[in-house]
């Protein structure tokens, strides 16, 4: 066990595999000041709150300076990317690009994506024909949000190995712990993505075809729309597969649910939620910002002070949940904060429910398991996407 | 017998009697069950459906995105009860713990609940009232007619007051291309519940949308043919026009007719309780047998002085009746209080508007996020000092923050820093209530004074 203060610790990689008895004795204090100046929230209520306090900021440009701003808010040449701005400019941005993606404006776009995402789930799981061992990260969870974030932006399907790069360079530079050189590379990956975006929105101007991009071009400057689409990219990759990847995981962990799963497909969703509490694929949200002083159980959190809100740690608050170190699918008022709460929830949440819910009731039904091949598997370096790096696992089996 | 056993006999074996088979009965009738009752339930209504949901009557029902027959409410548990639906309470003989059915039965109770509701206010003048045209909005059979009218080729629609209902009916009327004038008698729509400053964006935005609205007049007449059809309207202001349907939107009216002469403290403002749902008697003595929830009930509130507070609010009512129905079944120290904020909320011309406290009881207004002028924004009333309301036009999601504010009494204006401020410093106006005097039909929140009793009681000092 590595020392520290408990957000040193929860940061560190030595406590990836499993950081929640760090997460129970962080709740012991439900708002924690650290030694920088930083707050951290980590009771579900407090989470609650303070998530849905409208003087809570997500632009980190409201930090005194010396405090650490989101590689977004860097001079990199492009707008903060939505998740990054406060309203009026937040509510504009996100009110826009929900018209092509959702309802009420488009209430059958993202259900028009799911025969082409079921045919991906086929292909990756037909390739498992004659293996006696895959690894679900990188044979299967991966592939497929990169996949659905192309046909949602519009990238042509010979392009879209390039995304796999800049998606992991992104991702990995949203994390605190990012040393000077993830931070670049995160931001020359921003600035190529950006370069290639900026000329797939022209072409798109010019010649409308499917996507959300060909849609918003006429209604957004290029360089929102390049922000957005590599927002989307970052939040909507990393974190599906981490998602895919916990729920096959957990549910090899726990073969008592998994036997009633395989027997009751129906029990997908309360299944697919609990993960969503039990392991959320977004760890904690380290960028938002006091823009005045809160009151929050007992202790005032000061005007510009940096606040982290510890999304995993909420999600296993007793005080919420019962018997929260439980993974239990038939968990009533399921309202967990693993989509986040508030005006940023998720976005993408819709999105993501589909990918999951085409991905995972079909490995199971297809695939055979036999046993984890290493456990705890191991994790990639990010402690705020959370997730295994790889998942070997031996398989017995494929069926059609 | 000690009141404890008696509460251990009738959890087992008491005979509880629900009347107002909707929202509020059933999730009483739930709740009962929930906690160990296992004697005999017996629901009533008067309506022949089981219960259903109301707020999409009004919004999708009309439209046609969901039918009115769809919307029953899903059901908690099993109730095991014996349903008399389609035949309603007549009367309440508390002597004989009873309740007489219009059909001649009597049913008996142990615990009475009462949950009859309110009902749509019919147009003052029945002989107009009856023309094929007029419509009033509350019940499933009222929005399916209504659509099927909106849906069969009118020229022209009028709504009669412009609160929330008749609103949302506009609305409607104008995203299914029918051509609509809204009278209100105010001075702007929705003025009664939210006031002036507010009812002048609902203004715009009904305008926008092509309402042909006009306030400061109410309909004096509604004129049929000689086959009885709706053709014309008459207005204050010495115009008319010609209509074939209107929709009286004059608000709601209690149902609490039926409870006359039972000695119970009801009338038109609603059935006077306690905090713990207990009903009064019309002399101001609570009773240990008869409970009331829902939008027929006022009970007093410690946020608002402790005045009764009668709300027409979904949420109020799901919440009076899980209290009413704890309280019903236990033991004095095991109750509770109801302790509800009020909170509701609208949809209507693309606008989500979110309201929690009580707005007419402000003094001052600020808009403490976005912005009047883009029919975005979060308005907080002002009561002496302390945060009493708030309502928000597409800003739902902050609702919860100022439902803290309020239950906290915190500092009137909220003059921190917040997302999407537009101004450095907040000018608190004046909310622009009209005389609480003058009938309104928009608010939903009202404050009913502190006597339970609508009857005066003559005070007649006793003698030694």
């Amino acid at each position: 066990m590595t020392t520290g203060t408990l957000i040193t610790q929860i940061t560190d990689y030595a406590n990836r595999a499993d950081p929640y008895p760090l997460y129970a004795e962080l709740r012991k204090q439900p708002v924690r000041r650290q030694d920088d100046g930083t707050y951290v929230v980590s009771t579900y209520y407090e989470v609650r709150s303070v998530a849905n306090d409208p003087r809570l900021s997500n632009d980190t440009r409201n930090r005194p300076p010396g405090y650490a701003r989101t590689a977004d808010a860097d001079d990199t040449g492009l707008p903060p990317s939505f998740i990054f701005t406060d309203p009026p400019v937040h509510d504009r941005l996100r009110e826009t690009i929900t018209r092509p993606f959702g309802p009420p404006h488009s209430p059958r776009f993202l259900d028009g994506l799911r025969g082409e995402l079921a045919q991906v789930v086929t292909e990756l799981l037909d390739a498992f024909e004659g293996k006696d061992q895959v690894d679900i990260v990188e044979d299967f969870a991966y592939p497929l949000p990169v996949t659905a974030i192309c046909k949602v932006l519009g990238v042509p399907r010979e392009d879209e190995p390039n995304f796999h790069g800049w998606a992991d360079a992104l991702a990995s530079s949203l994390d605190p712990q990012v040393g000077e050189e993830g931070k670049e590379k995160g931001q020359q990956a921003r600035q190529d993505l950006g370069a290639y975006l900026s000329d797939l929105i022209e072409t798109k101007r010019r010649h409308p075809g499917p996507g959300i991009l060909s849609a918003l071009a006429p209604d957004m400057t290029p360089a929102d729309l390049e922000a957005t689409a590599v927002l989307l990219l970052v939040a909507g990759h990393e974190t599906t597969v981490n998602a895919i990847t916990n729920t096959t995981l957990t549910l090899l962990r726990h073969p008592d649910i998994l036997d009633r799963f395989l027997k009751d497909p129906d029990l997908a969703v309360p299944l697919i939620e609990e993960v969503l509490r039990y392991e959320p694929p977004v760890q904690f949200v380290p960028w938002t910002t006091a823009l005045a002083d809160i009151d929050v159980a007992g202790t005032t959190i000061p005007k510009g002070s940096p606040v982290w809100l510890m999304l995993a740690a909420a999600n296993r608050d007793p005080q919420r949940f019962e018997d929260p170190d439980r993974f239990d699918p038939d968990r009533k008022d399921n309202e967990h904060l693993g989509m986040y709460t508030g005006i940023h929830y998720c976005f993408g949440a819709p999105l993501a429910r589909i990918e999951l819910h085409l991905a995972v009731p079909e490995l199971f039904r297809r695939v055979k398991f036999s046993r984890l091949l290493e456990d705890p598997p191991p994790y990639r370096a990010n402690a705020v996407l959370r997730g295994p790096r790889h998942l070997p696992v031996a398989i017995e089996g494929l069926t059609a | 017998m000690s009141a404890d056993t008696d509460v251990q006999l009738l959890r087992r074996q008491g005979r509880i009697v629900v009347v107002g088979a909707s929202l509020a009965g059933l999730r009483a009738a739930e709740t009962l069950r929930e906690q160990g009752f296992t004697g005999s339930l017996t629901m009533i209504g008067d309506e022949p459906f089981e219960p259903y949901d109301r707020p999409p009557l009004s919004k999708q029902a009309l439209l046609g995105r969901a039918r009115p027959e769809d919307t029953a409410l899903p059901r908690r548990r099993d109730i095991d009860a014996e349903w008399r639906l389609g035949v309603a309470a007549e009367s309440l003989d508390r002597d004989a713990k009873q309740v007489r059915l219009t059909n001649g039965d009597t049913v008996p109770y142990d615990r009475l609940l009462i949950t009859t509701g309110t009902r749509a206010r019919p147009w003052f003048h029945p002989e107009e009232a009856a023309l094929d045209g007029v419509f009033v909005l509350r019940t499933r059979d009222d929005s399916a007619r209504l659509r099927r009218k909106l849906t069969s080729g009118v020229s022209r629609v009028l709504v009669i007051g412009a609160g929330f209902t008749g609103s949302e009916v506009a609305s409607a009327c104008r995203e299914l291309g029918v051509e609509v004038t809204v009278a209100e008698r105010g001075p702007a729509p929705l003025v009664g519940a939210l006031g002036g400053v507010i009812g002048a964006v609902a203004d715009r935005l009904q305008r926008r949308h092509g309402v042909d609205l006009r306030c400061g007049v109410s309909v004096t007449a509604l004129e049929g043919d000689d086959v009885g059809r709706l053709r014309r309207a008459h207005l204050s202001d010495g115009s008319a026009i010609d209509v074939e349907v209107a929709v009286v939107s004059l608000g709601a009216m209690r149902n609490t007719e039926w409870l006359a002469g039972s000695g119970v403290a009801a009338g038109p403002r609603g059935v006077a309780c306690d905090a713990g749902c207990r009903v009064f008697d019309v002399n101001g003595i609570v009773t240990d047998d008869i409970y009331a929830a829902g939008d027929v009930a006022r009970s007093p509130h410690p946020l608002f002085d402790y005045q009764f507070l009668a709300l027409e609010h979904w949420g109020n009512a799901v919440e009076q009746a899980e209290i009413a129905a704890h309280n019903m079944i236990c033991a004095g120290p095991d109750r509770r209080p109801h302790l509800w904020l009020p909170m509701f909320w609208s949809s209507q011309f693309g606008v989500n508007i979110k309201s929690v406290g009580v707005p007419s009881l402000g003094d001052q207004l600020v808009v403490a996020q976005g912005s009047l002028a883009e029919d975005k924004f979060v308005a907080v009333y002002g009561y002496r000092g302390r945060v009493i309301a708030a309502a928000s036009f597409d800003g739902a999601k902050w609702m919860g923050f100022y439902e803290q504010q309020i239950a906290d009494g915190a500092p009137f204006p909220p003059e921190y820093r917040m997302v999407d401020r537009r101004t450095e410093t907040l000018h608190p106006v004046d909310p622009a209530f009209p005389d609480p005097h003058l009938p309104t039909h928009g608010a939903t929140v009202t404050l009913t004074g502190h006597s339970p009793s609508e009857r005066r009681v003559a005070f007649v000092p006793s003698h030694a």
